[in-house]
């Protein structure tokens, strides 16, 4: 059995469950991330995805399967949430240097990088939504990271937030290079900013290009039927994209749809 | 210098302080507040042990306060709720002290020493115990601190960071029993929980990040202390209570002070 990383993996997951509490949230699950890809999970509520991110970044053990994570490669880690407790006074900059410090420059091009200058002497609990996710997000980059990993990192955030969001993430991924593994609910947006979608529901449901899991039947059970704005949605993003037409209105091609 | 009375409860006061306080702040951002409570109110079953078995009541309380720490750890990870939790536990290692000391035949002791401490009455090698205990705590917390601040934010991000938090959490646990081991004497088992969250909650006011937090948290342990054992002095009231009393004013003066800016500002 191959488990080990290849050349182009810095990440494997081989035949991964995870039992928690009792119940089984993932089941044989298999996947792996090569350099510079931008993977997604999607999949409905309780479907594992926030238990298969907590495995890899070590917070959950695997019942069985392995776990194959390149050597010295570096992980930044975005929770699905974090709360700071009202009683913690922390500044932006103190949160950047937790647990390792890092200088002042560095800092300061970082938050620059994720669009958010002269925050750094503001404290944690002060800032809004969006701000929050783009400190977590500069913490997460900091150590320059070969990985990216982010648990609905745009949770709470509106339409436009959430897709700046996203344009910020596609843009560190050319100029960081990392590779980038991400939870996300906003299905539009994910097909089309990713390379390849995984769709999970306590077990790998369909895998590949965005094109090929938005076919799968497996991937309309879930999602299709149910959900047909999401599907139309993203509809309208392929043909966006072949039409070749520029910056269009959203919501007018979605009528269209 | 050490053969006062005064010098050695002032020092005791200050040693207890400087421990308390920067843990205080982690019991106040975690939310362990009546965690530290049950700590304390479990040590009086150590007491109770101690004098049952002859041992140092040094060994005794720590003994009882650990167990006590590991019990209510492992309970609540299997889904009781950690406030019940305490709340049984804490309040029975109380009683069933309490009982257990008055079982004991031959030993007349003074009880209320024991829950509203006796700092006049501390030895010169209590006096070794309390600074010898509150360095381990500090140096615990400083060779810590960054990761425990990072388990504090939150467990998942340590993880990341390839921090352990259950082990920041043991690390933690182990130094809150040290801590109402040492102080046991000086404010009793019944008011070790005020000087560990007042200091650290007076400080809330005036800080921007953790560390100042803790250092100011420390300053106002110390100011409590010794203003407390002169106010005792003067006033002819008990030193324990004293001192928690002014650590009280002290808080509602810097919640005067934080609502008043906050008008203004």
């Amino acid at each position: 059995m191959s488990v080990e990383c290849n050349d182009m993996n810095i990440l494997s997951v081989q035949n991964l469950t995870v039992k928690l509490e009792g119940h089984t949230a993932l089941t044989d699950v298999t996947m792996s991330i090569n350099k510079g890809e931008i993977v997604t999970i999607v999949g409905p509520n309780g479907s594992g995805k926030s238990t298969l991110l907590r495995t890899i970044v070590g917070a959950l053990k695997p019942t069985s399967g392995k776990l194959n994570i390149r050597r010295n490669c570096v992980i930044g880690y975005v929770p699905q949430k974090l709360h700071i407790d009202a009683t913690l006074p922390i500044t932006v900059k103190r949160f950047l240097s937790l647990p390792r410090t890092h200088s002042t420059k560095n800092i300061k091009n970082t938050l620059d990088l994720v669009g958010l200058p002269d925050v750094e002497g503001r404290q944690m609990v002060g800032l809004s939504g969006g701000q929050f996710q783009r400190v977590l997000l500069a913490r997460a980059i900091l150590n320059k990271p070969d990985l990216l990993i982010l648990d609905e990192a745009t949770q709470g955030l509106d339409q436009m937030g959430a897709a700046s969001f996203y344009r910020l993430i596609e843009d560190l991924r050319s100029t960081l290079g990392c590779a980038i593994l991400m939870v996300s609910h906003e299905l539009h947006v994910v097909m089309s900013a990713s390379d390849r979608v995984i769709c999970l529901n306590g077990h790998v449901c369909c895998h590949g290009t965005p094109e090929i899991v938005a076919s799968d039947p497996e991937y309309h059970a879930l999602f299709g039927s149910g959900t047909q704005g999401a599907l139309a949605l993203y509809r309208h993003h392929h043909n966006h994209t072949h039409n070749d037409d520029g910056t269009c209105n959203h919501k007018h091609h979605h009528e269209d749809a | 210098m050490f053969d006062d009375f005064f010098v050695r409860a002032t020092l005791a006061g200050v040693g207890v302080a400087i421990a308390a306080a920067p843990l205080g702040c982690f019991v106040v951002w975690r939310r362990m507040a009546y965690f530290g409570d049950a700590t304390a109110h479990a040590a009086i079953l150590g007491v109770a042990l101690s004098l049952a078995l002859s041992t140092s009541l040094l060994v005794s309380v720590l003994t009882v306060s650990l167990i006590m720490a590991a019990t209510v750890s492992t309970l609540s990870n299997r889904g009781f709720a950690m406030d019940t939790l305490l709340g049984v536990i804490a309040h029975s290692a109380l009683a069933f002290g309490l009982v257990a000391v008055s079982l004991i035949q031959g030993v007349r002791i003074d009880l209320m020493a024991y829950l509203f401490g006796d700092i006049l009455a501390v030895s010169t090698q209590d006096l070794g115990v309390i600074w010898g205990g509150a360095i381990i705590v500090l140096l615990l917390l400083a060779w810590r601190w960054a990761a425990l601040l990072t388990a504090t934010l939150n467990p998942d991000l340590a993880y990341a960071s390839g921090i352990n938090p259950r082990r920041e959490q043991l690390i933690l646990t182990l130094a809150l029993a040290v801590v109402v081991a040492v102080a046991i004497k000086v404010v009793g088992a019944l008011l070790i929980a005020a000087m560990l969250i007042i200091p650290a909650a007076t400080a809330r006011a005036f800080s921007k990040t953790p560390e100042a937090m803790a250092l100011i948290a420390v300053i106002i342990g110390i100011l409590s202390a010794i203003g407390g054992l002169q106010g005792s002095y003067i006033w002819d009231t008990p030193t324990g209570p004293t001192i928690v009393c002014v650590a009280a004013c002290l808080f509602i003066f810097s919640s005067l002070i934080r609502l008043l800016t906050e008008k203004t500002a």
